[in-house]
C-alpha cells in the first residue's frame, strides 16, 4: 500500500466527517429555509407513487444492513452461533434485493426526473451531481454485493468494517482497508463523496424524518413571534 | 376553561357580485410569485359549481378534515399518525397542478415579430409550469357565471333529483372563499414537521417557513384545500387573514377592497378546552350548535378574568361577527361536517328566493309571500344546506325567516307604513340593529379590529424586514432561487414587480399585464422605438 494511500483511508475520513458536521451546521444556520424535500409531486404523480416509496424503503433496508455490516464485528455473530455462510448468504439475498429495489426506484425517478418537462425544469445543478454521485453509489453498491457471490470478495468483515470501526474510535486501521479488494475501495470511496455532498444537497431532507409526530398533540399553538 | 380570543371573518353572501375583486387584490398582494402562480388564497366561486381546485368538496376523494373514529375519537380523514407517516414518501391524494389549474402567461413578442401576413397575430398562451405553448381549459374561475351543469358540484350530489332538476333554472350565488382559520385545524394537526400552528393571540394559522420540510400532508388535511405547495421553493403556504395587517388594526386586504362590502372582521372567544368536545360530536349535523357553544359571551365574567389584554375584551363586545353569528343568528359556517370548526362564516343569500317570488309576479319583498317561498323553495334551502349546516334545514331556514322579516319591516318603515312585526325571535330594536349592520354596513361597524399587543395602529410592518433589502430571494444561492433566508413577501412582491417593469430579461419578450399599475411603459408592452435614419 502507497503512502498516498495509507493517507487516503486516515486522512480522507477526517475530512469527510468534518466537512458533513461542519456543513450541517451551516446549512441549518444559513439556510433552513431551503431544508426541504423540494417535492416535485404538484407536476407529476403517478410515477412518483411507485417510484418514491420504492426508492425510499429499499433504501432504509440497506442503510440498515450497512450499520449491520460496518459496525458488528465478526466475533460477535460468532458469539451468537451465527455461520459464516448463513451471514453472507442472508447479506447477499436480502442486501442485493434491497439494492435492486434502491436501484430500480431511482432508474425510474430519474426517468422521470428527464421526461417530464416540469420536473427537468425543476431541476438544479446541484441536483444532477447529486443524482450522478448517489447513482455511482448505488450502482457500484450492488456490483460489490453480487461480486460478493465469489467467496474471496466478500471479506469486508475483515477488511472495510474494521477500518471503519477503527476510524469511529479514533484508530484508523489503514492497513485493513488496505486489505479490501478494489471493489470495495471504489464503493467506499463513492460512499464518502456522497457524504460530503450530503449537507450541500437536497439529501439533507433525510434528516427531517419528523418522528415527533407520533407523540405531539395534533394542534399546534404558538405565540405571537415580536 | 382557557378563554381564547380569534379575529373571525363573516360574509354576507346577498351581497357578493362575483367581481374578483377580493381575489385579485389578494393575489396581488400575496402570491404574485414564481411558484404560486396557481394559487388563490382567496378566490370566488360560482355555485352550484365544481370550485377550485376542482371538486375540492368530495372528500371521499380528497380525504381532508377529520373523521370519527368507531369509539367516537377524532381522527384525520386522511389517517392515523403511523399510517400517516409509513406514507411520507408520497402525498397520494394531493391534487395534481391540473386538478387546480395549469398557470400561462401569453406571448406577447408574436405580436410584433409575427410575419406579415392577411390575419392579425395573436399572442400564444405559454404554460408557466413547462414553458411550452399550452391550451387554456381550465382555471380557477373556469366555470364563473355558468352554474348550469350540476352535475359536477359535489354539493349537488347529495340534494335529491328533483331539486338539481328545478336547481339548473332557478338559482346562483357566489361564494368567496378563504382560509377559514379553523379552531380545530387538521392542516395543523397533518403536518409531521409541527411547521402549522395556530396562533394563541388571535387565531390567525400560519405555516412557519423555516420549520417546513415540504411533506405537503397539510395540503391533504385541509378539506377546503386552502393550503398550497410553492412548487419553487418546496414549502407550504397559505392564507395569512394578512396578519401584517390585523396586527395594527387595518382589515384584509380581500376585505378592504371588497366592492360589495360584504365581509365583516371582529373578535370572536373561544373556550379552547372545549374545542375538541365540540368538533367531536356523533351528529354532523349538531357541529353547528356545538361550535356555537364553544363561543364564549364576551359579557360573561369569566371573560374579564381570561387574561385577555382590554382593548381586546371591548372589540369582542362590539364585535360584528358575534352579533351576526351568535346574537342574530343569520350567519353559518361552512360545512361544518369537515369537524375543523372553521371560522369564516357565511350570511346565506335570501336575492335567490326574493327573485323567484318577483319572477312569478309576486311581491318579494312582502314578509308572508317570502316565508311561504322559503318553505315552499326546497331548492335553495336543500342546497344551502348542504354547505352550511350539513344538510339540516332548520338553521338555514331559520337564517332566511330573518333576512326575510328584516327586508319586510324596513320597508315598511321606508314607506311610512305600520311595519308588523314577523315572528323570527328578533325584536323590532334588533331587526334594526341587523339593518344597519347589513345594509349600511359603515366601515367602523363591519371592521373592529383589536391591534395587537403594543402595536401602533395602522403602521404596517412585516416582521424583521425594511425596504433596503437585497435582489431577489437567494438568487445567487448555491442551492438554487429557493435558499437563503426567506424574503418577506411584500418584499418579495415588490421586487419582482420592479424587476418584471424595469428589467430586461424578464420582460423583453412577455409581460404580465395584470402586474402593470398603469405607470409608465414597461418594456416589452410596446415594441422598442426604431431611429429615423
Ligand atoms: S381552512 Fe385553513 S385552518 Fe382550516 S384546515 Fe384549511 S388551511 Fe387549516
Ligand atoms: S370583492 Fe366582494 S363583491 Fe367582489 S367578488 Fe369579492 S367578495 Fe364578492
Amino acid at each position: 500500500m502507497t503512502w498516498g494511500e495509507s493517507m487516503l483511508w486516515v486522512v480522507g475520513p477526517y475530512v469527510t466527517i468534518m466537512v458533513f458536521v461542519g456543513g450541517l451546521i451551516w446549512r441549518y444556520r444559513y439556510d433552513r429555509f431551503g431544508w426541504t424535500t423540494r417535492s416535485s409531486e404538484l407536476y407529476e404523480s403517478p410515477l412518483l407513487r411507485v417510484a418514491s416509496p420504492l426508492f425510499h424503503y429499499a433504501l432504509l433496508v440497506v442503510i440498515v444492513w450497512h450499520v449491520i455490516g460496518l459496525l458488528i464485528p465478526m466475533r460477535w455473530t460468532d458469539a451468537i452461533g451465527v455461520s459464516d455462510e448463513a451471514y453472507h448468504v442472508n447479506a447477499l439475498v436480502w442486501g442485493g434485493l434491497a439494492g435492486l429495489g434502491t436501484l430500480v426506484g431511482l432508474a425510474l425517478l430519474i426517468y422521470r426526473r428527464r421526461t417530464h418537462g416540469p420536473v427537468f425544469l425543476a431541476t438544479t445543478a446541484n441536483d444532477k451531481t447529486m443524482y450522478a454521485v448517489l447513482a455511482a453509489a448505488i450502482v457500484s453498491g450492488v456490483v460489490t454485493t453480487a461480486a460478493g457471490f465469489v467467496p474471496s470478495e466478500a471479506n469486508y468483515r475483515t477488511t472495510v468494517a474494521p477500518w471503519f470501526r477503527g476510524v469511529l474510535m479514533l484508530q484508523p486501521d489503514a492497513a485493513a482497508m488496505g486489505h479490501a479488494s478494489g471493489l470495495y475501495k471504489v464503493h467506499t470511496l463513492i460512499g464518502m463523496a456522497l457524504v460530503v455532498l450530503f449537507p450541500f444537497s437536497r439529501l439533507v431532507h433525510a434528516l427531517s424524518a419528523p418522528l415527533g409526530y407520533l407523540f405531539r398533540p395534533y394542534i399546534v399553538y404558538r405565540r405571537r413571534a415580536r | 376553561m382557557r378563554i381564547m380570543g380569534q379575529i373571525a371573518m363573516v360574509m354576507n353572501l346577498d351581497k357578493c357580485i362575483g367581481c374578483h375583486t377580493c381575489s385579485v387584490t389578494c393575489k396581488q398582494t400575496w402570491t404574485n410569485r414564481p411558484g404560486v402562480e396557481y394559487v388563490w388564497w382567496q378566490n370566488v366561486e360560482t355555485r352550484p359549481g365544481q370550485g377550485y381546485p376542482r371538486r375540492y368538496e368530495d372528500q371521499d376523494r380528497w380525504r381532508g378534515g377529520w373523521t370519527l373514529t368507531r369509539k367516537g375519537k377524532l381522527q384525520l380523514r386522511s389517517g392515523g399518525r403511523l399510517h400517516k407517516l409509513l406514507s411520507i414518501f408520497t402525498e397520494p391524494v394531493m391534487p395534481s397542478i391540473q386538478d387546480y389549474y395549469e398557470p400561462w402567461t401569453y406571448d406577447y413578442e408574436n405580436l410584433t415579430n409575427a410575419p406579415l401576413s392577411d390575419d392579425v397575430p395573436v399572442a400564444p398562451p405559454r404554460s408557466l409550469i413547462s414553458d411550452e405553448p399550452t391550451k387554456i381549459h381550465w382555471s380557477a374561475n373556469w366555470d364563473d357565471d355558468l352554474a348550469g351543469d350540476p352535475a359536477p358540484d359535489p354539493v349537488l350530489a347529495k340534494v335529491s333529483e328533483q331539486v338539481r332538476l328545478a336547481f339548473e333554472e332557478a338559482f346562483m350565488f357566489y361564494l368567496p372563499r378563504i382560509c377559514e382559520h379553523c379552531l380545530n385545524p387538521s392542516c395543523v394537526a397533518s403536518c409531521p414537521s409541527g411547521a402549522l400552528y395556530k396562533r394563541e393571540e388571535d387565531g390567525i394559522v400560519l405555516v412557519d417557513q423555516d420549520r417546513c420540510r415540504g411533506w405537503r400532508m397539510c395540503v391533504t388535511g385541509c378539506p377546503y384545500k386552502k393550503v398550497y405547495f410553492n412548487h419553487k421553493t418546496g414549502k407550504a403556504e397559505k392564507c395569512t387573514f394578512c396578519f401584517p395587517r390585523v396586527e395594527v388594526g387595518l382589515p384584509t386586504v380581500c376585505s378592504e377592497t371588497c366592492v360589495g362590502r360584504l365581509r365583516y372582521l371582529g373578535v370572536l372567544l373561544y373556550d379552547a378546552d372545549r374545542v375538541s368536545e365540540a368538533a367531536s360530536v356523533a351528529d354532523e349535523r349538531d357541529l353547528y350548535e356545538a361550535q356555537l357553544d364553544v363561543f364564549v359571551d364576551p359579557e360573561d365574567p369569566a371573560a374579564e378574568t381570561a387574561g385577555l389584554p382590554s382593548d381586546w375584551l371591548e372589540a369582542a363586545r362590539s364585535s360584528p361577527v358575534y352579533d351576526l353569528i351568535k346574537k342574530y343568528r343569520i350567519a353559518l359556517p361552512l360545512h361544518p361536517e369537515y369537524r375543523t370548526l372553521p371560522m369564516v362564516w357565511y350570511v346565506p343569500p335570501l336575492s335567490p328566493v326574493v327573485d323567484a317570488l318577483a319572477g312569478t309576479g309576486h311581491d318579494g319583498e312582502d314578509a308572508v309571500n317570502l316565508f311561504a317561498a322559503i318553505e315552499a323553495l326546497r331548492i335553495p334551502v336543500g342546497y344551502l344546506a348542504e354547505l352550511f349546516t350539513a344538510g339540516d334545514p332548520a338553521p338555514v331556514t331559520a337564517a332566511l325567516r330573518r333576512l326575510a322579516a328584516m327586508r319586510s319591516y324596513m320597508r315598511a318603515v321606508n314607506l311610512g307604513e305600520q311595519p308588523v312585526l314577523p315572528d323570527t325571535g328578533l325584536s323590532e330594536e334588533e331587526l334594526r340593529d341587523m339593518y344597519r349592520l347589513l345594509a349600511l354596513a359603515r366601515y367602523e361597524e363591519r371592521y373592529v379590529i383589536p391591534t395587537a399587543y403594543g402595536n401602533p395602529p395602522g403602521v404596517v410592518e412585516e416582521a424583521g424586514c425594511s425596504l433596503d433589502y437585497d435582489a431577489g430571494p437567494g438568487m445567487l444561492s448555491p442551492f438554487g432561487e429557493a435558499s437563503g433566508r426567506p424574503v418577506p413577501v411584500s418584499i418579495e412582491n415588490f421586487h419582482s414587480l420592479k424587476d418584471r417593469q424595469t428589467g430586461d430579461e424578464v420582460t423583453h419578450d412577455r409581460i404580465n399585464l395584470l402586474n402593470w399599475d398603469g405607470r409608465g411603459t414597461p418594456a416589452g408592452l410596446f415594441p422598442p422605438k426604431r431611429r429615423r435614419a
